[in-house]
Parts: C-alpha cells; sequence; structure tokens
C-alpha cells in the first residue's frame, strides 16, 4: 500500500461539480457544515485514487444521510434501501469479484434496520469494504436516538435522554462483529482531531486496500460530528468527538487478520452452454439433444386415475413416482401430484397419479379409477369418495367385514407381510403395485422393472423391490377376486372410456 | 428431443439456467424450498452465483445487487417471505432492475399452512410495496409451463426492466409432469446501464431518489409507460372451447386445471362452458374477456382466495356480464365435480335475461 502523503485539493475520484443534485448549490454537497460525511467522503476519495482503483470501485449508499454519496464520488454507484447495503454489496461483488464493493453506511442504517444485513455479510466474510459512520443519531430524519445514541443524550424521540433502562445501552458494532470468525480487519476511528482524521485516513485505506488484495470483510467504524442536530458548533462538535465518544466506542483496531487471511478462491471458469444439458440432467429433455420419453398416441381414450396413501415411510410417494415414471415409458401422458399440505398433517400421506391417453386435464384425482391403501386409516378416509366400480387394493390379509360401500371392487393384499418375509416391510409400497398392475393391466410389467432397474440404483434394494413386484403380481392372481382383476374400464364417473381389458 | 419427469420446483431452476440465469440469492420456505435447494446444487456447476441469504429481505436485495451488476437473477419463495420481499419489489421498479421471482403460494393468512392456495394474487399482481409500480406476473399450470414461463420470465425482466413473478400454488410446484427443456442460451451480454466495477460503466448509477418533484413525476410516468406497452403487447391466455360457449370459467394455474376437466364434465351436461386461463395476471387478458363478452352469458371465477382474481374479471367486464364466484382455501383444491355444480347451479341460467348477439 503506498505511503499516506496529505492531499491538498480535490481527488480525482471526488467530482468536481455534483451534477447529479437534484436540488441546492451544484457547488457544494448536500452535508452541513462541520458535518464529518464531507471530511470522510474526501478520505475515500483519496483512498481510491491512491489504490488507483476508481474505475473497479463500485459505491453503494443506503438510506440516511449516507444517501447521497453518489453525487460526489465519480465511481460507480447503487443506491439501496434502508440497512440492505451489504446484502446489495454481497451480490455486487460475487457477480463481479474484480469490481471493489464499499458500502457505506450510517448508525441508524446499519445498526438498527439493517442489524441482519451487517453481521450476516461480515459472518459470510464477504469481500467488501464497510465504512460506518457513526454519529450516534438520525442526522437525515431530523435528531431521533439511533442504536449508537450514548447514555443521556437527548434526541428527538429521548426528550429527556437515553435512559438505559427504557431505551438500551448504545450498541458497540465493532464489539459486536469482533465475535464472529471471518471478518479480517475490524477498527474504530474517530474525526475529533487531525491525528484522530490522519489516523482514520490510514484505516479507510487499508480496509479498501484489504479488498484489492483479495482478503475478506473489512469495516471501519468512523465516529463523526453531527453539528447541526447535536445543537452545537462545528470546534465544540469535533471536541465531542475527540474527548466524549470514545470513552463510549473505544478507538483502535479490534480486528487484524490481514496477514493470515485466506483469499476467496476465484469462480471456476463457466461450461460452454452446450454441455447444460449434461450438467443439469437433461440430455434427451433439451432441444437439440436425442433420446427422452414423450406421450403418444398408444393409450388413445386411456384415463387411469390412481390415489395411493398409507403411512408416511410407507412409500407412497415412490410407488406413485415409480407408477409416473413407467407410464411415461410406456407412452402416457402422465402426472403426479404428491399431498404435502393439509393431509402431511394427519400423518397420513398420499399421492395423485394420472395415466392417460390424451393430455392431463387436471392433475387432481378427485374420482379415482384405483385407490391403493397402504394402511386401514387410508382406506377409511379415501372409501367416502369411492364411486361404485372403483378398484380397491387394500393392505391386509382380509378386507374389512364391515362399513364397506357397496359396489366396489375390493380385494386385500397382505403386502407387508410378504415384503416382510422378502428382506424388508418397507418393500410392501413395491408389492401393491404389482398386484394393482396386475388388477389393472395398465402397464407391461417389464416397463415397470426397467424403470425400477434406473431409479433405484442400490443394488441391494433394487433387487428387493424387483422381487417384491413380482410378488405382488403373484399375490394378486392368487389372492384377488375375480371383480378385480383386469378390469379397467371407469364406471360412474366423468371422462373418456377406458382401455377396456388387457389383450392378452 | 422428449421429455423428462420432473418435479416443478426442480424444472424451475433448470429452465433457468438454460435461460442464462447465473445468480440466485435465496431463503428457504415450504412449499419453495426445494427451488433453493436445486439452485444450490447447480448454480455453482454452470459458474453462477449462489448465496443462502439470511432473510427474504436480504434476498431480495442481494437480487437488486446481481441485477445492478448485470447478471440474470432469480429467487423463489412463498407467501410469507414474498410478503417480507414487498420493500425490494418496490425498490427493484424504481431503480427499473430485472429479475425473476418465483412465488410458490401457500394458505395464508399469518403463517396459514403449506397447503396450496392463491392468496398471494393481490400483493403480486396489485402490487404490495409502495409507489406506483407494477409486477409483470406469469401463471403456469404445469410443469411444462413453469418451464417454458420461467424462460420468457427472464425475457421480459430484461425487456421492460422490471420484476417479473412467476406466480403459481404451491402444488404446480410439488407436483411431478414430463417437461421438454429448450436449447441453452449464452449468458447474455451484461446491459449498458449496468455496474460493472470499470471504466466503461464508471458513470453509471443505479438510483430509485429524486427529490425534485418535476424529475420524479416524469420518472413514474416513464415507469407508467412502459406498463402501457406492457399491457398492449404481454397478455397472454390460454382459452379452451371458448368460441361457442355461453359460460365461461376463468381460473389459474392449478385452479385453471381442473377447470379444463369441468368444461368437458359440463359439455357433457349439455352446457356450453369454455375455459379463459390467464397466462399473464399482469397485464391481464382485458381485452380477450371484453372480446368474450360479446357472445358469452356469465362467466364463473374459480380460485383459491376468497376473491381476488375476480376483480380483474369485473374491471375487465364493467358489468356487461354476471360474475360468479367459487372458492376453495386452506390448500384445499377444487374438485371438477364441485366446479361442475358450480356451473350448473349459478351459471347455467345466469345472465339469461341479457341481450347477447347471435354467434357469428
Amino acid at each position: 500500500m503506498p505511503d499516506l502523503a496529505v492531499v491538498h485539493g480535490r481527488s480525482p475520484s471526488f467530482y468536481a461539480v455534483f451534477d447529479r443534485k437534484e436540488d441546492g448549490d451544484p457547488g457544494q454537497t448536500h452535508y452541513c457544515p462541520g458535518c464529518g460525511h464531507g471530511i470522510l467522503t474526501k478520505l475515500l476519495a483519496e483512498a481510491i485514487d491512491a489504490l488507483g482503483i476508481q474505475d473497479r470501485t463500485v459505491l453503494v449508499s443506503p438510506v440516511g444521510c449516507s444517501v447521497f454519496g453518489y453525487e460526489y464520488l465519480d465511481v460507480g454507484n447503487i443506491q439501496a434501501a434502508h440497512g440492505r447495503a451489504p446484502a446489495v454489496a454481497t451480490a455486487v461483488k460475487r457477480s463481479r469479484p474484480d469490481s471493489i464493493v464499499i458500502s457505506y453506511q450510517g448508525d441508524g442504517d446499519l445498526a438498527a434496520i439493517g442489524t441482519a444485513e451487517i453481521i450476516h455479510a461480515a459472518n459470510r466474510g464477504e469481500a467488501i469494504t464497510v465504512i460506518f459512520v457513526n454519529n450516534a443519531i438520525y442526522g437525515m430524519t431530523g435528531g431521533q436516538m439511533a442504536p449508537t445514541t450514548l447514555v443521556g443524550e437527548r434526541s428527538t424521540t429521548t426528550p429527556w435522554g437515553r435512559d438505559p433502562t427504557v431505551h438500551g445501552y448504545p450498541i458497540r458494532v465493532c464489539e459486536l462483529l469482533a465475535t464472529l470468525e471471518a471478518p479480517v480487519h475490524i477498527e474504530r476511528v474517530g474525526l475529533g482531531s487531525n491525528r484522530q482524521i490522519m489516523a482514520a485516513a490510514r484505516a479507510v485505506r487499508r480496509a479498501i486496500d484489504n479488498q484489492v488484495r483479495g482478503l475478506g470483510f473489512s469495516v471501519v467504524e468512523v465516529l463523526s460530528p453531527c453539528p447541526t442536530i447535536w445543537g452545537l458548533d462545528p470546534v465544540e462538535a469535533q471536541t465531542f468527538v475527540r474527548d466524549t465518544m470514545p470513552r463510549t466506542f473505544p478507538l483502535g483496531i479490534l480486528r487484524d487478520r490481514t496477514a493470515t487471511a485466506v483469499p476467496r478462491p476465484p469462480l471456476p471458469s463457466p461450461p460452454d452452454p452446450a454441455e447444460l444439458p449434461g450438467i443439469l440432467g437433461l440430455d434427451g429433455a433439451t432441444a437439440g439433444t436425442t433420446g427422452g420419453r414423450a406421450g403418444g398416441p398408444r393409450h388413445a381414450g386411456a384415463d387411469h386415475r390412481i390415489v395411493a396413501a398409507g403411512f408416511g415411510g410407507q412409500g407412497v410417494q415412490v410407488l406413485g413416482e415409480v407408477l409416473a415414471e413407467a407410464g411415461l415409458s410406456a407412452g402416457y401422458h402422465v402426472a403426479w401430484l404428491p399431498s404435502y399440505g393439509p393431509q402431511m398433517r394427519s400423518g397420513t400421506s398420499n399421492c395423485h397419479v394420472r395415466l392417460c391417453g390424451g393430455a392431463v386435464d387436471s392433475p387432481l384425482v378427485s374420482r379415482p379409477t384405483a385407490l391403493v391403501a397402504l394402511n386401514q386409516p387410508s382406506l377409511r378416509a379415501f372409501l367416502p369418495r369411492m364411486e361404485p366400480g372403483t378398484l380397491v387394493l387394500f393392505n391386509a390379509d382380509a378386507v374389512p367385514p364391515d362399513g364397506l360401500p357397496r359396489g366396489l371392487r375390493i380385494g386385500a393384499v397382505p403386502a407387508t407381510a410378504i415384503a416382510d418375509r422378502l428382506g424388508s416391510p418397507r418393500a410392501a409400497n413395491m408389492v401393491m403395485l404389482g398386484a394393482l398392475l396386475e388388477a389393472t393391466g395398465m402397464l407391461a410389467p417389464g416397463v415397470v422393472e426397467a424403470t425400477l432397474q434406473r431409479m433405484v440404483t442400490d443394488p441391494a434394494w433394487r433387487d428387493l423391490d424387483l422381487a417384491a413386484l413380482r410378488a405382488g403380481q403373484r399375490a394378486a392372481r392368487r389372492a384377488l377376486p375375480a371383480t378385480c382383476l383386469h378390469r379397467t374400464a371407469i364406471l360412474g364417473a366423468p371422462g373418456p372410456p377406458g382401455p377396456g381389458p388387457r389383450p392378452s | 428431443m422428449g421429455a423428462q419427469l420432473i418435479k416443478g420446483n426442480e424444472a424451475v431452476v433448470k429452465a433457468a439456467l438454460l435461460a442464462g440465469c447465473r445468480g440466485f440469492y435465496g431463503y428457504p420456505i415450504t412449499p419453495a424450498s426445494e427451488i433453493t435447494e436445486s439452485a444450490a446444487r447447480y448454480l455453482p456447476l454452470v459458474g453462477g452465483v449462489f448465496v443462502q441469504a439470511e432473510s427474504e429481505v436480504a434476498a431480495i436485495n442481494m437480487l437488486y445487487g446481481g441485477a445492478a451488476a448485470g447478471v440474470r437473477v432469480m429467487t423463489a419463495s412463498s407467501g410469507p417471505g414474498i410478503s417480507l420481499m414487498q420493500e425490494g419489489f418496490s425498490y427493484l421498479a424504481g431503480a427499473e432492475l430485472p429479475c425473476v421471482v418465483v412465488d410458490m403460494m401457500r394458505g395464508g393468512p399469518g403463517l396459514g399452512s403449506i397447503g396450496p392456495e392463491q392468496a398471494d394474487y393481490f400483493q403480486i399482481v396489485k402490487g404490495g410495496g409502495h409507489g406506483s409500480y407494477r409486477n409483470l406476473v406469469l401463471a403456469p399450470a404445469s410443469v411444462q409451463e413453469l418451464v417454458d414461463l420461467t424462460v420468457l420470465a427472464f425475457d421480459l425482466a430484461d425487456r421492460y426492466r422490471n420484476p417479473v413473478v412467476v406466480l403459481a400454488d404451491g402444488s404446480v410446484g410439488q407436483m411431478m409432469e414430463p417437461a421438454a427443456f429448450p436449447a441453452p442460451r449464452p449468458v447474455p451480454e451484461p446491459p449498458p446501464w449496468a455496474i460493472l466495477g470499470t471504466a466503461a460503466t464508471r458513470t453509471n448509477l443505479v438510483n430509485s431518489i429524486h427529490l425534485d418533484p418535476d424529475r420524479l413525476e416524469r420518472h413514474v410516468r416513464t415507469l407508467e409507460a412502459k406498463y402501457r406497452r406492457a399491457e398492449q403487447r404481454e397478455p397472454r391466455w390460454d382459452g379452451w372451447r371458448t368460441e361457442d360457449a355461453e359460460v365461461v370459467l376463468v381460473g389459474y394455474g392449478m385452479a385453471g386445471r381442473v377447470l379444463r376437466a369441468a368444461v368437458e364434465a359440463a359439455r357433457r351436461r349439455g352446457i356450453r362452458a369454455g375455459l379463459l386461463r390467464p397466462l399473464t395476471l399482469y397485464p391481464f387478458p382485458t381485452a380477450e374477456i371484453r372480446r368474450l363478452a360479446a357472445t358469452v352469458r356469465a362467466f364463473g371465477v374459480v380460485e383459491m382466495s376468497t376473491g381476488q382474481l375476480i376483480e380483474d374479471v369485473r374491471l375487465a367486464l364493467e358489468g356487461r356480464r354476471p360474475v360468479e364466484l367459487h372458492t376453495r382455501l386452506g390448500g384445499n383444491i377444487p374438485t371438477t365435480e364441485e366446479v361442475l355444480d358450480f356451473v350448473a347451479e349459478k351459471l347455467a341460467g345466469a345472465g339469461a335475461g341479457l341481450e347477447v348477439p347471435a354467434h357469428a
């Protein structure tokens, strides 16, 4: 870093005329006489010029007296919402890592409304520089209490002075941020004397240089006079900063890990756009690639509306997903809608699957052609909605003897017991799927087996699922009443007729 | 090329990346969390930026920063998180920054539920932030539309330099359907107004403050003219069997899907029903509804909120035709059967006394 030299005159990064000002004299800043912002803006401009980064610098100015930073500094400028500058700066820096991003914030902005943003930007170790102007008051809105207002200090919202028993104590931001591991440089300086101003100039320059060197988060808190709101003349205000404020906000370096900080690694170079389908797992489903599957005319008129239901953990969602995947492979138009809302709260899980010959109108199944119930609560919950002729497969040794609507085609499949014998009761969902295939003939079992081969990566589970699927088909042939088998016509519900009996 | 069975919340991220999105800033919330999780997984693989923000407030302001830096950026959330983002929408619109926000709506008000609802309509379509601004709002009803409209959202955001919201009830993000994806696009060059930390962009300014009354009025008039232009050019909708319809159902998202089934069911009962499913909620397909009003006796609005969409339908009709409302709430999705009952009871005889010109 170049040695600090006193600069007399205007730095090139400080606009000569403030053309962006919309009111008042373009030859003067909007800051009051004796305000610390004017000094600090000059120090910033000098630091930017000394480091040779004018073109690279992006200043983020949020709400407060700092909001008009863009009127004075001849760098890239972004005005931001109250308190949000560290979030804005985070994204600018990450998007354009070669830029030098400076977040220039007051005390109401950073220490009150923007507390979350500053803590988390610091905690992530964002490689930005924060200049925090602490004048212990809300200046722009006319003198309300700031989080940094001193004990006993009067403001328009503490007319009898700040009372710690009512308003709490001033927040020491640097000490707060120094509890975090990531920041590399935390320092508090003042603008209360020429000596303090020289120290401030060095701190500001170092905090920006840290960023130039690719190091992490740096913050400089600057104790700054606000004579207008404080009701003091400029000399009195500067004396207050020099003598009184440091009693609450001690000056000095609270953190310096610049010697050991490791620069954040650069982003890997982006892949060629042509590689994206492969990276995103979309080969065959992206324009210009080949493969993939789509619904075709093979199942004209078909309309299978399946509801699978059970306890959470019984695998009903997976059952539905396998069915939809296999349906797509077989040329159906498909949709799979899981329960995730109110139904999930009652401890049961269900999903709706549609396999149609044409475009699926609604993924919601209100009148199923088949219900696969893995437990009794699901059976009881859905039975009242079943229309006569609906296929119902129930995971049990026997169909409950009472309380069933008339006209259902209902059969019991002891899926959990079968799966348990095969190795795990968790394969009961595949037993039920096998039974469903056998009963409806909606899909060739080979298509479902191929789907499982593709979807289940663990070989042990894959073998178990395949065995369970086949056992389910056998159990259906053996145990289901004849009314349950090989009939998929849709009875009593709107919609085109089903595909009819399975071709032999 | 074929299609892939894919969950809506995953498809939206992949579509965004194919469209050139390279920045995602998000905060998890059910039922949109898989969007943030997919973004965390894929953004780094394509040279993009992913940050899990500390709040939705921070996330939307990160979008502000990323957009200001000339990157196609996106976030996703649901009702409560979207409420927190409203400040940011206003600043983004005010500073004319493009971004895409996905809102997978859940039940409200307050904590409500995680089930699907459509009650963010007002805060998204009418604007929940301060000032005279609008969001452009797209309403997908399927995973394929989620893909297509997400890609469109980025183009509209850039074209109008304005936030674009992809608005769907949570079930659209949760369901799996086959979807085909567009070819990957190269990442667009940063727009000339962006701030890149370079000599060429040093004099650029991203800003929404204008203290001079005439300057602010001029600025807001510019935004207004932009929205009028969008109203002329961008309304999109899906019409189904409206040519000879005496009653037309209006609904978007999942409700719109159910309405299509209900239209078929109503026709089997001899009721000449049709469907108008808006794909853009702002700008609203007002002209199309007015055109239909010339031949349609009555309109029926079905929504998963207590009557938000219906206000735009009424505004479009300006009292020309009766409008009836059917709603479901709390995570419940209307069924084909109940919509059919609604049509038969409330709409089949409605507007019978009104003079309707013969079908041309």
